[in-house]
């Protein structure tokens, strides 16, 4: 508390020394000379009361091939202003703003749709961007996604990742499109609703990282890639021929067999798409598939 | 060196139709991008599409809305070129499988915007610009279009002659970010610029992190100049607490606004007594600050949208992505209490000057998406028009470079087009400091493609030495600053005291970059670096956007200024247009076309 009263005793002392100012823009600088002052005093106080209730301790993990001293892996200890609201990111950026600017993570539209801040989060995956500090126990331990190779501090290399997506063709191939190139090609709103929570999913890889088998298999295209196949099997405006060309994709000995149902995907997926559920349904359709040729 | 027909910077939906584009046309393309194509912010757009595509509505009721709503500051060429292609754009996505909410019959929904006057903007729930860009993803995959994802163009190539209507571009450089290394890029036929908003020269954006203004800041250094970058649009509906926005959909739906004291201020004020809470963003966005500058808001910063009325089934049919917003940004459930809104940047309405069919006044350079001002968008863009845009656009200009024979464009760039001086006097120059020595444009009269690039890998390359070796301030503090001045001095509401100062605090900061350093060492991955170049960025198109907002002595469309409250039409029907010109910054202005296809638009007073 004693450094709470010396801070406020810094900011009387300046105002009384400040000249008497003319013009608002010369007042605007000089309030903004004094945010600065009292930030900077601020984070004084704040290095001095590490056991402070508004602080919040992220260890963070941190590995850099490149640079001596990174190479090992080791955590580092930060602690960061708490206000609330503040979610991992906002403390991961502080962090780097303010004390380290070499603190290396992805970020980018910060709303939990770009995908690219799924972080291992006091050992679960979740968007860094959407995860509140406050549900979180402190200290708050942050590590780059498991299973996945790390380039730098929090940033995994993603090309597996991608490379699974893309082995599951995931592009819409519709039979035929309307000649008349503006007329539409009708869907029912129950098959929008069916394949609805398959299209919410962002690329970011949390499912995939939390798959135990996905970790123990290589090939496994791993539930992201199976959403995907799914998002386009059920779609009704793809005809039979596509459906049984998805099907034998999934159906591939590390495709939708592999998979034993533990839900982790689907538990720790931030656009809450079943992903269980939906590879659960491919091997049904894919059981019901090889019973018709019997 | 890497070698491509058509290189296409920026991959999200601006980028990849353009490169989609490139490819039908038989072109070898790539795109070099600093995010993967997924992490684009197109991802982020909620509300929907705009396109004529029913009985009762036609093209040139949406291009007469655009016009109107533009405040008479769009180009009619422009105008008329979207809402004629916009119908086969939407179609074409559908056609590709973008997952649209239905009708009944299975046709695509549309629902009404602000500003429209026919219910036509097509959508998928309120995560539009997700579908879209996963959807078009998706079709760049199908094509094996060759994707350099997280490489960071810092710079382009081309040749130095005065004239930038003489001069050529040949390519780009990039930064591998995973590696560290630079290397040049060679587009045999031309770079398209698809890089998106600006809007992180504000702290209160909807805009992600990466939206830094670097395609308009780069072919500003390399001699296109800027177009009507006061016009930046303020969304009147983001949370307080982040900036993440709330669709217009709300308000489309039927959402309702709310003062401090529980009144519908958008018809008990008066602010838009036909509209309501559908009149123009403009509109809406100075009614909210209004309401809470006179003490109506809540705690002094934001007031409520209303949702609860519509009813848990439409709410969860149409939009459902709202509701998870507001309950993990601001801990608000929308089902059971309204959530609380500010105003917030959004949309560059201003950049990259080029023509209908995407080319700048440099040959081989090429804009598309916000990143360019065609002009479409004029004085105020329309909500569900900006991602039309980016089909129609980024499709010509992929077009047009893979050399697809196109109409000639009506629209005229460069120096050329220039109808008079712009005056104006800031309280700093603009733009000197630090000229000379981060000269784009190549030096040595380079006019062998090859050439061009190697040089301008040359001057990048000792630019990044230069950052990581020495020592100095981070970047971060700039930022920070410029930020803080331009939501403070050139927000919504504007004033010559105001912009001076900003102008004054931009020469600061501007000052204060020639100062600073990476400290970060590695050549992997290094954040700390791409997020110091792009600080440069940021710079330019804030200084550009105050310096224009200055210059504008009237009231259009996003544009309010305290001393000058009438729009102006014998002064000021025409384009702000700010070109670097060597490291002096020089304003002048272009005529605005109103001949349209079918009629000439006449400016009609703004009705609320």
């Amino acid at each position: 508390m004693s450094t709470q009263i010396e801070q406020q005793e810094t900011e009387t002392e300046q105002e009384e020394q400040e000249p008497d100012v003319e013009s608002p823009g010369e007042r605007r600088r000089a309030e903004k000379r004094e945010r600065e002052a009292e930030r900077q005093a601020q984070r004084e106080t704040e290095e001095a009361t590490l056991d402070d209730e508004e602080t919040v301790l992220l260890k963070v993990f941190r590995y850099d091939p490149e640079v001596e001293g990174k190479q090992e892996p080791r955590f580092d200890d930060f602690r960061v202003p708490f206000h609330k609201g503040m979610t991992v990111l906002d403390a991961l950026i502080y962090a780097r703003d303010e004390y380290d600017s070499s603190l290396t993570f992805r970020h980018s539209c910060r709303q939990a749709v770009c995908g690219s801040d799924a972080l291992f989060v006091n050992g679960s995956q979740m968007l860094g961007c959407k995860t509140q500090l406050a549900d979180l126990e402190s200290p708050v331990r942050i590590e780059p996604l498991p299973h996945q190779e790390v380039v730098k501090d929090l940033v995994v290399d993603m090309e597996h990742f991608y490379d699974q997506m893309h082995a599951v063709e995931p592009y819409f191939d519709a039979d035929e499109t309307p000649e008349d190139e503006l007329e539409e090609q009708r869907q029912s709103r129950e098959n929008r609703e069916k394949v609805k929570m398959s299209t919410r999913c962002i690329w970011c890889g949390a499912c995939m990282s939390s798959c135990n088998i996905a970790a123990g298999d290589n090939e496994y295209l791993g539930p992201a890639a199976i959403n995907k196949a799914y998002r386009f099997a059920m779609d009704e405006r793809e005809g039979e021929d596509r459906k049984q060309e998805r099907l034998r994709i999934i159906e591939q000995e590390h495709g939708v067999w592999r998979c034993q149902t533990q839900f982790s995907c689907t538990e720790v997926c931030p656009k809450d798409i079943p992903l269980t559920e939906h590879i659960q349904e491919l091997k049904r359709e894919a059981v019901k598939n090889n019973l018709k040729f019997w | 060196m890497y070698e491509h027909d058509v290189i296409v910077v920026g991959a999200g939906g601006a980028g990849l139709r353009a490169a989609i584009a490139a490819d039908e046309e038989g072109a070898d393309v790539a795109l070099v991008t600093k995010l993967h194509p997924v992490r684009s912010h197109t991802g982020a757009a909620e509300g929907g599409i705009n396109a004529a595509l029913r009985d009762g509505d036609s093209w040139d009721l949406h291009a007469y809305d655009t016009m109107k709503g533009s405040d008479y500051l769009a180009d009619a060429p422009a105008v008329d070129t979207f809402a004629k292609s916009a119908p086969e754009e939407v179609i074409q996505i559908e056609h590709w499988g973008m997952p649209f909410s239905r009708e009944d019959d299975g046709r695509v929904s549309q629902r009404p915007f602000g500003g429209m006057s026919f219910p036509r903007t097509t959508y998928a729930g309120a995560e539009t610009g997700h579908h879209l860009l996963h959807t078009m993803y998706e079709q760049a995959v199908k094509r094996g279009i060759e994707v350099y994802d997280e490489w960071y163009v810092t710079n382009l190539a081309v040749t130095d002659h005065e004239d930038p209507e003489d001069r050529e571009c040949h390519g780009c450089v990039a930064y591998d970010i995973k590696s560290g290394e630079l290397h040049g890029f060679r587009a045999n036929n031309g770079v398209i610029l698809a890089t998106g908003g600006l809007g992180q020269a504000f702290d209160h954006t909807t805009n992600a992190v990466a939206n830094t203004g670097d395609g308009c800041a780069m072919a500003y250094r390399a001699g296109a100049p800027m177009e009507d970058m006061e016009m930046i649009q303020f969304h009147p509906t983001t949370l307080p607490s982040t900036g993440v926005l709330i669709s217009e959909g709300v308000r489309g739906e039927g959402g309702i606004l709310y003062n401090g004291d529980e009144e519908r201020f958008m018809f008990e004020y008066g602010y838009a007594n036909n509209d309501g809470e559908l009149a123009s963003r403009d509109v809406v966005s100075r009614a909210e600050l209004t309401e809470i500058n006179e003490g109506r808001g809540i705690e002094e910063e934001y007031v409520d949208l209303d949702m609860r009325h519509l009813g848990e089934d439409r709410i969860l049919d149409r939009l459902e992505n709202i509701l998870h917003l507001a309950e993990d940004f601001e801990g608000v459930d929308g089902l059971d209490e309204p959530m609380p809104v500010k105003p917030g940047q959004h949309y560059a309405m201003g950049g990259v000057e080029c023509d209908e069919n995407g080319e700048t006044c440099i040959s081989g350079l090429y804009a598309a998406g916000e990143t360019a001002c065609v002009s479409l968008h004029g004085a105020n863009r329309l909500g569900g028009n900006a991602l039309p845009e980016l089909l129609v656009f980024g499709a010509r200009a992929g077009w047009h470079a893979a050399g697809k024979d196109m109409k000639t464009a009506e629209i005229g760039t460069g120096p050329s087009a220039k109808s008079e001086d712009g005056a104006v006097e800031p309280p700093v120059e603009p733009g000197a400091i630090d000229a000379s020595s981060e000269d784009v444009v190549a030096d040595g009269a380079a006019v062998e493609p090859t050439a061009v690039i190697e040089n301008a890998v040359e001057n990048e390359r000792e630019r990044v030495e230069t950052l990581l070796e020495e020592d100095g301030i981070n970047h971060a503090n700039v930022r920070a600053d410029v930020q803080e001045t331009m939501t403070q001095n050139v927000n919504v509401f504007r004033e010559e005291e105001s912009l001076n100062d900003a102008l004054r605090d931009l020469r600061e900061a501007r000052k204060e970059y020639e100062n600073v350093a990476v400290s970060d060492p590695s050549r992997t991955y290094n954040t700390d670096l791409i997020h110091t170049i792009e600080t440069r960025n940021i710079l330019d198109v804030a200084e550009a956007i105050t310096l224009g907002a200055l210059a504008r002595e009237e009231f259009r469309g996003a544009h309010w200024r305290a001393e000058h409250q009438e729009r102006k039409d014998d002064e000021w029907i025409k384009h702000t247009m700010l070109a670097w010109n060597d490291g002096t910054p020089e304003l002048y202005y272009k005529p605005v076309n109103l001949e349209g296809d079918e009629e000439d638009y006449e400016p009609k007073e703004r009705s609320y």
